[in-house]
């Protein structure tokens, strides 16, 4: 049994560790085997840029080298997957080489697209890239004051992306001592500002309290640098001195251009996992079109579901449960508060309060992320 | 019959039936029909309210067993 995990990101690192423990006497027998492709040497803790655009984390700090998070036992080549071909059960890499399997799985994650809207990423500073939350960081350094505006695309990567970096530009202008010159303008795409009806029941009052102005039903248009206005595809428009954009993402080229998916993301069952009318390929992630957030711990909990099926399927020829939907993502609510939204498709979040306990909750998280990736939390 | 995409956005919290709408309506074509499934109700007021408002066209909305479908179409 060849089993092939495209993609190195944390869907993909947590499936390859939890099937090589649950399948590791099989592997050492030879009767199974375990490739992991991957675009990139190393390992990149994502949730870690929001802190490095504000100052928070340095980017040495959301590096691992990506051979030393995987169990013994999986055969990793840093040599990305550049066709697909799963009529013929196999794919082509960049290097040429051919690597046939007998399961697939797809986890080749998200990209930003922010110059699919007109002016944005010229003018706008984002922090999905090392590179950008660097540059937004040293941009905040040098603002002086003005209205900042938030501005958010569909779909996105981390959905409490918004709302946190909302809440910590506020803690950060304030620590800066420069908050009373600041005007900070949230702007969301639906009529509440944020998806989630309990959070934004929370978050809504939070923006009140602190004098965060906010436009519900805002989806960009188009941005206007010289004149610095964002427009809507509602028909409004408001200015900015500082714009700070959460873009829309796609899937990764790859899917794309092979096919698999309008916009690179994949029709998955929504339980199973496997791409719609194929047995063998599975997706997780970013990369499935499932209306669930598209967030580390999504990757996480389908990883497990697809580690424990995938190895039933080995043992037992058949899988042995469904992935029911959770998601738990924690909610920065400044710079020293946090809460969290646990929920699935069947139970909506329950969000309480914010406390400072589940904030450095959320900092021991971003070291002990480590731990989570080799699959041991 | 107008080409029609099926979104099942049942049980979705987050991003929610709405933005899954709004993410749809990027890879659709203009006179394409868009069908929402959703189990939230506010979906039968929230879509046709945004659809409205960006002057695209609510064509439809029914429920059946729980779920509500809503139908729009792309018309720019």
């Amino acid at each position: 049994m060849r089993i092939l995990v495209v993609g190195g990101g944390m869907g993909g690192t947590i499936l390859a560790n939890n099937l090589a423990r649950r399948l590791s006497g099989d592997v050492r027998a030879g009767k199974v085997r375990l490739t992991m492709l991957s675009a990139s040497e190393r390992h990149f803790y994502q949730p870690g840029l929001l802190y490095l655009a504000v100052g928070r984390m340095t980017p040495d700090e959301l590096y691992r080298d990506q051979a030393s998070l995987l169990e013994p036992g999986i055969d990793f080549h840093v040599d990305p997957v550049e066709e697909f071909h799963l009529d013929k059960n196999e794919v082509k890499t960049k290097s040429g080489k051919i690597h046939g399997y007998d399961i697939i799985a797809i986890a080749t994650g998200s990209r930003p697209v922010a110059e699919e809207i007109p002016g944005l990423a010229e003018n706008a500073e984002q922090f999905y890239t090392e590179e950008s939350a660097v540059k937004m960081f040293k941009r905040l350094r040098a603002f002086e004051g003005g209205k900042v505006v938030i501005a958010v695309g569909v779909p996105h990567k981390c959905p409490m992306a918004p709302l946190e970096i909302t809440f910590m530009l506020y803690d950060y202008f304030k620590d800066r001592g420069i908050l009373d010159k600041v005007k900070l303008h949230y702007t969301y795409p639906i009529g509440r500002v944020h998806s989630l009806e309990n959070v934004a029941k929370w978050a809504a009052p939070e923006m009140d309290r602190l004098g965060i102005t906010y436009e519900t039903l805002f989806n960009m248009k188009e941005v206007d640098g010289a004149k610095k206005i964002v427009r809507s595809e509602e028909g409004t428009e408001t200015n900015f001195d500082l714009l700070i954009t959460i873009p829309a993402h796609r899937g990764m080229e790859v899917i794309e251009k092979n096919g698999l998916g309008q916009r690179g993301f994949i029709p998955t069952h929504r339980h199973q996992l496997n791409m719609e009318g194929r047995d063998n390929v599975f997706v997780l992630g970013d990369t499935t079109n499932l209306p669930i957030s598209k967030a580390g711990s999504t990757a996480h909990f389908e990883a497990e579901t697809l580690g424990e099926n995938i190895a039933a399927r080995v043992k037992l020829g058949a899988p042995v449960r469904d992935y029911d939907g959770k998601v738990f993502c924690f909610i920065e609510a400044g710079k020293d508060r946090a809460t969290y939204a646990m929920f699935d498709y069947q139970n909506p979040p329950q969000p309480k309060a914010p406390t400072r306990a589940v904030h450095w909750f959320k900092v021991a998280y971003n070291k002990l992320y480590w731990a989570s990736a080799r699959g041991l939390l | 019959m107008a080409n029609r995409r099926v979104v099942d956005a049942r049980g979705s919290f987050c991003p929610g039936p709405l933005m899954e709408l709004i993410a749809a309506m990027k890879m659709a074509e203009v006179g394409e029909e868009i069908e929402i499934l959703s189990t939230d109700k506010g979906s039968a007021t929230d879509i046709p309210e945004w659809i409205h408002k960006v002057k695209h066209e609510h064509v439809g909305t029914e429920e059946k067993e729980g779920v509500w479908h809503v139908l729009v179409k792309k018309t720019h």
